[in-house]
């Protein structure tokens, strides 16, 4: 049995680092660490991957966990049949440059062998569940990472960052794994797999300025520009293949820009002029800020704000 | 208000930048469900101007149908964690609930840990990573055995800071004397403790009503007789515990993988004009530092279990194509090393001369966080930095009666005890007390059957060796 020698005494660095870390740097740091460690204790992880901002981040931080070695592991996206073409573009320009492999779980598919149902309102981001679950079932994944923040709403703020789900894919909030100093634990038994989110504690402005200061490419969506848009539900639709106007829908050319990127069918733009990551940033920060005091804030910020709470589609 | 003004503010605020220096600060709350948390940490939300318009305005309408009064234009601020609520009315088990907002100093990560019969293990989760926690008590109940179960598990895990805030002043008239008499028995607890007065830890006690907002963020004008500052400007102002710890202590790099490309490099690195000569053998052990901090020609150790612990010296610190001079905890990096030794996940880099020897013998502290109960004989998985082993429980030796602080006799451990115990584990690892490594001391403590966390646990020193009476629990 060997023995514990006495503590010796702590050797102070001479040059102790001086410069504090900014809380980027530290949630940066924080979700490197994760995304290590899930790719070191898992047999076949995998990355949800739909070309909008969360996942490109996520993308970004992984090339960095990795460098200069390749991200180690596939993307996977759940295509709708209703993404926006350009979306579906820079999804695979991504794949390409990083040298990734894409798997792809078709919601068209499933509609057309019968398995999946159309809805009576046209929209397809319920169904994605299913073409979710049958990826990761067929391809054996054992850890999905997500882009989910707990800032998004209330029940994902108590999701931990590593989140066990049984064979159906169900999160069990009774059953969750106490989460202690920075040791995760992702330990699963056959059938389960587990969802990881190493930007829990990011907000949505840490995202718009961590896009900045990395100055990482976004679908052109993101920003500002002119578009073919008809408002339904109070939003501004674009017109497209799977979303036309009805007779009474007056078709106009609008200045907008998307919040969210995902079904073309149930996916609204918001009236903005901001055309560069920084004019979004200043958009995201500004949104804050009117909404902070008590007075009611115009249209287009709160219509933004009620989007950023809107859970992401795969989660 | 319009939305050019709003645009030009955040521009302005932007500009001066105090975002892009805005250090993170981990914070918790723990109380009982009466002292006011959820108000507390509404009010916290509210008045830091965090809470979206449209939360508002449904809280607001909630607080007019329930005929709510009181100040913040009738609202309820407990009602923005209503959300926790309705579980509880539910009852579903519920747990840490995580919150963010920013101030222009500091932005901040808020464990909120409801204060029910869970608390224990609420409170380790929510304290394990927390740079401060703050304490609630009600004014006109004191501290009671709830208060002395919290710090005694604050001081157990050793946070930095302890913030006792005694609310609902505005119920004790803004009495001085009230709070006084508070304050001077926290203290006495915190001594008896050890809290506050141990050099490691600092135990601060602030009055505030979370429903009016005194000394929430501002310092209130109906306490005079306080002159310290507002809970809000307290959190703003405190050192983080990496802030502490990377100047005092050495330095520790558990290893999470080697990357070792072997010409597999990131394509887009090698578009981006990446040296592909340089880079084909290209080996680094990457991690995350958990403690103090390292520069480049560093003198460190490499320790693996059941091998003496060998000596190189840090050639490179690599960050995504960024070569640093040092780096600090938290940092991410990836380590380049003079010699070419067999390194792996699990193994520690730490600073030569500073570590102890591998131990195969765990004496420890025990919180229990899992319905099944520990017995003596157990077979279980310790999880420490990156390495997990199996376990034997050898023996169960005491628990912690939380409100007397006094260790009495058990055999076995059951869901929010905390007690010693000592594991036989089948590898040695580089333990270190907890008291002076708050990463390196700590382990998880793993059901091998359905992979559950079953305890967080504390490294003690081994009995025999020098007591160190601040731990003794």
């Amino acid at each position: 049995m060997s023995t514990f020698l006495t503590e010796e005494p702590t050797q102070v660095t001479d040059a102790a680092v001086s410069t504090r870390l900014s809380s980027l740097d530290t949630l940066e740091s924080e979700a490197i660490h994760i995304i290590r460690e899930v790719v070191a204790e898992f047999e076949k992880p995998a990355l949800l991957f739909s070309g909008g901002k969360d996942s490109v981040v996520m993308l970004h931080l992984a090339t960095k966990a990795f460098w200069p070695g390749k991200v180690p592991f596939p993307v996977l996206h759940v295509d709708t049949g209703h993404n926006f073409p350009e979306v579906i573009d820079f999804r695979d320009r991504t794949v390409e440059r990083l040298g990734l492999k894409l798997v792809v779980g078709s919601v068209q598919e499933f509609i057309d062998r019968g398995e999946l149902a159309e809805r009576a309102d046209g929209t397809r981001n319920p169904l994605q569940t299913v073409p979710l679950l049958d990826a990761i079932q067929s391809n054996k994944f054992d850890a999905v990472f997500g882009g989910g923040r707990r800032d998004e709403d209330k029940a994902r703020a108590k999701e931990r960052i590593l989140s066990l789900r049984d064979e159906f894919g169900q999160w069990d909030p009774r059953n969750q794994r106490p989460e202690l100093w920075n040791l995760y634990n992702g330990r699963h038994t056959v059938g389960q797999h587990v969802r990881a989110f190493p930007i829990s504690n990011w907000t949505e402005l840490d995202v718009w300025r961590y896009i900045e200061r990395e100055n990482i490419e976004l679908p052109g969506l993101y920003y500002a520009h002119d578009r073919e848009v008809f408002a339904r539900d109070g939003m501004w639709r674009a017109v497209g293949e799977v979303s036309q106007p009805r007779p009474d829908e007056e078709v106009i050319t609008k200045t907008v820009r998307y919040r969210t990127v995902g079904d073309m069918s149930c996916t609204g733009a918001v009236e903005s002029a901001a055309a560069t990551v920084r004019d979004v940033v200043i958009e995201v920060a500004a949104s804050t800020i009117t909404e902070r005091g008590a007075t009611r804030a115009d249209d287009r910020i709160s219509e933004a704000a009620m989007e950023d709470r809107k859970k992401d589609g795969y989660f | 208000m319009s939305t050019e003004i709003d645009t030009a503010r955040a521009a302005a605020l932007l500009d001066e930048a105090p975002l892009a220096h805005a250090s993170l600060f981990r914070f918790a709350t723990a109380g009982s469900v009466d002292d006011g948390k959820s108000t507390l940490v509404g009010r916290l939300l509210h008045d830091s101007k965090a809470i979206l318009a449209d939360q508002l305005d449904a809280v607001a309408r909630t607080s007019a149908d329930r005929g709510f009064g009181g100040s913040a234009g009738g609202i309820d601020l407990a009602l923005l964690t209503d959300g926790l609520r309705a579980e509880r009315e539910q009852g579903i088990t519920i747990d840490v609930a995580y919150r963010y907002f920013a101030t222009d100093r500091r932005s901040f990560i808020l464990a909120d840990c409801p204060g029910h019969v869970q608390y224990t293990k609420n409170t380790v989760t929510g304290a394990s990573t927390a740079d401060a926690v703050v304490v609630l008590i009600d004014a006109r109940k004191g501290v009671l055995e709830q208060t002395r179960r919290h710090l005694s598990v604050l001081q157990l895990l050793r946070v930095a800071h302890v913030i006792v805030a005694v609310n609902k002043i505005d119920l004790v008239d803004f009495s001085e004397s009230v709070f006084r008499e508070i304050e001077a028995d926290v203290q006495q607890v915190g001594r008896e403790l050890g809290l506050g007065s141990d050099g490691i830890t600092d135990l601060l006690v602030v009055p505030v009503s979370a429903l009016d907002g005194d000394n929430v963020v501002e310092r209130s004008e109906r306490t005079p007789w306080y002159t310290g500052p507002a809970l809000l400007e307290v959190l703003e102002t405190l050192p983080a515990a990496d802030e502490l710890e990377s100047h005092l202590e050495s330095f520790r790099f558990p290893v999470q993988l080697v990357v070792r490309p072997q010409g597999a490099l990131a394509p887009d690195a090698v578009a981006g004009g990446l040296d592909v000569e340089k880079y084909r053998d290209y080996r680094a052990y990457a991690g995350q530092i958990t403690e103090g901090s390292v520069k480049v020609g560093d003198k460190v150790s490499v320790l693996t279990p059941g091998q003496d612990p060998r000596t190189t010296t840090v050639i490179g610190i690599d960050f995504a194509g960024a070569e640093l001079a040092e780096a600090a905890a938290p940092q991410s990096v990836a380590l380049r090393l003079a010699d070419e030794f067999d390194v792996a996940r699990g193994d520690t880099i730490a600073a030569a001369g500073t570590v102890r020897e591998s131990s195969a013998d765990l004496y420890a502290a025990l919180c229990w966080l899992s319905p099944k109960p520990l017995r003596e004989g157990a077979k279980v998985l310790v999880k420490h930095g990156t390495r997990t082993v199996q376990a034997l429980v050898r023996s169960v030796s005491g628990k912690l009666d939380l409100a007397t602080f006094k260790l009495e006799g058990a055999s076995s451990l059951e869901l929010n005890d905390i007690g010693h115990a000592q594991l036989r584990l089948a590898a040695p690892l580089p333990l270190e007390n907890y008291l002076h490594h708050r990463r390196t001391g700590a382990f998880l403590v793993i059901d091998p059957l359905d992979g559950n966390t079953l305890a967080a646990g504390l490294v003690n020193d081994h009995p025999g060796d020098h007591e160190d009476e601040r731990y003794s629990i």
